[in-house]
């Protein structure tokens, strides 16, 4: 158990430091990384703290705490790919729309173009 | 641009058709004389687009490839805002016969109806898919029969007329990819009216469909989900004044 719990603190604890140089370089805009920051910040809690971790397991009716652990991190990471899907999902629309926009302003530039050069 | 009360704009879609969409183009031009004919080129890596204006078509340039139905959608987009009163979408691939296209024209000027859909099986004309394909389209006639009011029986033609009420309608909504059979749930959510009409459809000649036999399965669980969420997704706004008749028995 000490050892998963050392593990979830170290990759925790490197995703904490990713995210945040990745703001730092612009890689990731910084609404978005507000949610990888607060997970990764809860896991290390989670894995630092037995009692809390104690607790969750049994609240969630679990006898091996680390089980929690991985519960609390997998509905997490869902949560977080279900709110990137939504993102995605409207910039896609948005970035169609966009296309569809510029295409049908550079027709009529070129309508304009080929009016002035036949007139 | 003249909008006449009869005005019509022929919309070719057409990515990577650089053997084919000359050819088209001067095909429909043969068949409508004086209508301007417009390729969408979805942002082919060929010379799509330089052959379709040599061909005498006009060319909507898409900045990068946004797939069938965001293609089809910046056409009617385009048609909407110019004002044009009929569109008839062509497919770039040469499939669809150009003589067709007066009658679906006047199918579309007479019936009242919002949409009208070239078919290869009304009439039984004899051109056949492939089997998966086949097994398809059989299935989505199955699935689209109750949620339509009555039968389609080639839900999946590209060969498709429609009027200012259905232009208006696609422009601001359209799916994205495989629109056909998703289009024809749009328009029943709003009480939109289709028939189908007998058409010729030529085999491809040239490159190749999007729909592999691999990638079937993907477009059937896709468009199913569509149709659903389109089901699901009852616009109120939308609809017209329940006084209307909804469905008018197909033409055949």
């Amino acid at each position: 158990m000490d050892r998963l719990l050392n593990v979830m603190t170290v990759f925790s604890g490197l995703l904490l430091l990713f995210v945040l140089v990745s703001v730092r370089r612009a890689h990731i805009r910084v609404e978005y990384s507000v949610s990888w920051l607060a997970a990764a910040a809860a896991l290390l809690i989670l894995s630092r703290s037995r009692g809390l971790l104690e607790g969750a397991a049994h609240k969630l009716g679990l006898s091996d705490p680390p089980f929690a652990l991985l519960l609390v991190v997998g509905c997490v990471f869902l949560i977080m790919f279900y709110r990137f899907s939504a993102i995605i999902s409207k910039l896609r629309d948005d970035n169609i729309a966009l296309a569809q926009r510029l295409a049908i302003l550079e027709y009529h530039l070129q309508t304009l173009r080929d009016g002035r050069t036949n007139g | 641009m003249p909008t006449p009360i009869d005005s019509l704009l022929i919309i070719v879609p057409a990515y990577n058709e650089e053997a084919a969409v000359g050819g088209v183009v001067r095909a429909v031009r043969a068949a409508m004389p004086g209508t301007p004919v417009l390729v969408i080129d979805d942002c082919s890596t060929d010379a799509t687009h330089v052959v379709a204006r040599e061909a005498g078509a006009r060319v909507l340039p898409l900045p990068h490839h946004l797939g069938l139905g965001g293609c089809v959608q910046a056409g009617y987009k385009l048609a909407f805002e110019l004002g044009y009163r009929y569109v008839i979408r062509v497919d770039g691939d040469g499939q669809h016969d150009a003589r067709d296209i007066p009658r679906v024209f006047e199918a579309l000027r007479t019936s009242g109806c919002e949409m009208v859909i070239g078919s290869r099986f009304v009439g039984g004309n004899g051109s056949r898919p492939g089997a998966v394909r086949g097994l398809g389209i059989r299935f989505f006639r199955m699935v689209l029969r109750p949620i339509l009011g009555k039968a389609v029986h080639d839900p999946t033609s590209g060969f498709v007329g429609v009027n200012r009420n259905a232009l208006q309608v696609f422009s601001k909504s359209f799916p994205l990819e495989y629109p056909e059979i998703e289009a024809l749930v749009v328009l029943q959510r709003r009480q939109f009216r289709f028939m189908e009409i007998a058409c010729e459809m030529h085999p491809r000649t040239t490159g190749r469909s999007s729909i592999t036999a691999m990638r079937s399965i993907y477009y059937i669980v896709h468009v199913l989900l569509g149709v659903f969420v389109n089901v699901l997704k009852f616009d109120q706004r939308g609809r017209r004044p329940a006084t209307r008749s909804s469905v008018k028995p197909g033409k055949s």
